[in-house]
């Protein structure tokens, strides 16, 4: 289109200068509550038969029980999170795990460049490491204080807060290194294969 | 992969289905035929650049060239339902990309049934688009709608759902009223529970192709029960929203 489109009547709502609006991504919209949504039925994971496995192009794989990976060093986040579907949340409070530690333990293969989440219920999806590395992602096993609910992942999820949350795979059982980055669960399904919602890629293509 | 473009669509058509549910009827320049189960994108932009987008679920049958219904239910405080109810007219252009989604779709030549479809108010959007197409199809796939409302008033496409249901050919429709109930209503008047799924899902057992949506509480409840009942994970196909999902 050369002319950018209006929509007739449309005004919107009033809009403030700066603060808040500067963080939400275009085509966004703000929440205040937390929405859920999910491809099939929420897994009931056990704790003790929960595991978080690190496999394919790392030095040496790894298998953490849920003691041995609350006994990793964790540390605060606040972030703001936006979902494909248009809401965007501003300041989530979670407790989690970096992956910059996670993937120090098994030191990466040189040939690896992504990583496929690994998800109870069969969930995957596919992450470039240079959006996951440098303190840009954590695996999140408290949120605001509380263990983290099953229907918003729990017991632990991905959080890649800077790309749409269906990166932030909920029920995460593993994190496969590999050399080239392929579609996961929704990126084959006509989502994008990156997502940054700064840059709207929403769908294939964007 | 080519770019899903945005298209100006022109609104030819709104009706009311219920007291908060209107269905707007687009036709698309661009329209490229969907699956039953998909959505598509509105984007509303003010004269200074503002933009609002959601997404809504497609209620119209894939057979229907050149244009789609959307039914929107308006939301307490929502910026985009309230625009549409309130001050789209039949003749407007509105900005619009689709169909989007592969996942919480069926279609009737590949998928097959037996059809389990568990509705929450407009959750019932997407089965409607089902239902739709396997009557446009001709598909005699048993399918059985347990459709949850507040009220009678409330339940959306009622009078189409009843003549689907009447033509015998499969189809069978169970409505649960949670808040209130007409005189002499036969149908269910409590919440979706575990007693209720095993009566509608029952006769198919554990084989059925489900798809569940609605507020988050009631797919939740749904989708755990129907699993604890022994139908297979990956055959639950659910679609969520929560006060802000739509």
């Amino acid at each position: 289109m050369t002319e950018p489109f209006v929509t007739r009547g449309f005004s919107g709502r009033p809009r403030s200068a700066g603060g808040a609006k500067d963080r939400i991504p275009p085509g966004q919209h703000e929440v205040k509550d937390f929405p859920v949504l999910s491809a099939g039925p929420t897994p009931r994971i056990d704790l003790a038969k929960w595991e978080l496995a690190i496999t394919g192009l790392v030095n040496a794989e790894a298998k953490l029980s849920w003691t041995e990976f609350m006994a990793l060093p964790a540390e605060d986040f606040t972030k703001d999170i936006s979902c494909v579907t248009t809401w965007t949340k501003l300041d989530t409070r979670w407790r989690g795990v970096s992956l910059d530690l996670l993937l120090e333990r098994v030191e990466l293969d040189p040939r690896a460049r992504a990583l496929v989440a690994e998800c109870y219920g069969g969930y995957t999806t596919n992450l470039l490491l240079t959006d996951v590395l440098n303190g840009q992602a954590f695996i999140g096993y408290q949120f605001d204080g509380k263990p983290l609910a099953p229907d918003h992942g729990g017991p632990a999820r991905l959080v890649v807060p800077h790309l749409y949350f269906w990166k932030s795979a909920k029920w995460i059982r593993g994190l496969r290194l590999v050399a080239e980055d392929r579609p996961g669960f929704w990126e084959s399904n006509g989502y994008h294969i990156r997502g940054d919602p700064w840059k709207e890629e929403r769908y294939s293509g964007d | 992969m080519s770019a899903l473009e945005w298209q100006i669509a022109t609104v030819t058509k709104i009706a009311p289905e219920t007291a908060k549910v209107k269905s707007f009827t687009f036709n698309l320049p661009a329209w490229t035929q969907h699956r039953a189960g998909q959505h598509y994108d509105i984007r509303l932009t003010a004269p200074d650049g503002y933009r609002a987008q959601r997404s809504y679920l497609i209620a119209s049958a894939p057979e229907r060239a050149g244009e789609i219904d959307l039914t929107v239910e308006l939301v307490e405080d929502g910026e985009v339902s309230t625009f549409l109810h309130t001050a789209v007219r039949v003749g407007d252009g509105i900005e619009v990309r689709g169909p989007i989604g592969g996942y919480f779709v069926w279609d009737a030549a590949t998928h097959g049934g037996p059809l389990l479809l568990v509705a929450g108010g407009s959750g019932v959007v997407p089965m409607m688009s089902m239902l739709r197409h396997r009557a446009a199809a001709g598909a005699t796939v048993p399918v059985r709608l347990l459709y949850s409302s507040r009220t009678y008033e409330d339940v959306i496409y009622r009078a189409e759902l009843d003549g689907l249901a009447a033509k015998g050919d499969g189809l069978e429709v169970f409505h649960t009223l949670t808040r209130s109930q007409p005189s002499g209503w036969t149908g269910y008047a409590r919440r979706i529970d575990d007693k209720m799924l095993g009566e509608v899902s029952g006769p198919f057992g554990a084989k059925a192709l489900t798809f569940i949506c609605g507020p988050t509480a009631l797919v939740e409840a749904a989708a755990t029960s129907l699993e604890g009942a022994g139908l297979r994970t990956e055959r639950i196909k659910t679609e969520r929203f929560g006060p802000s999902g739509t």
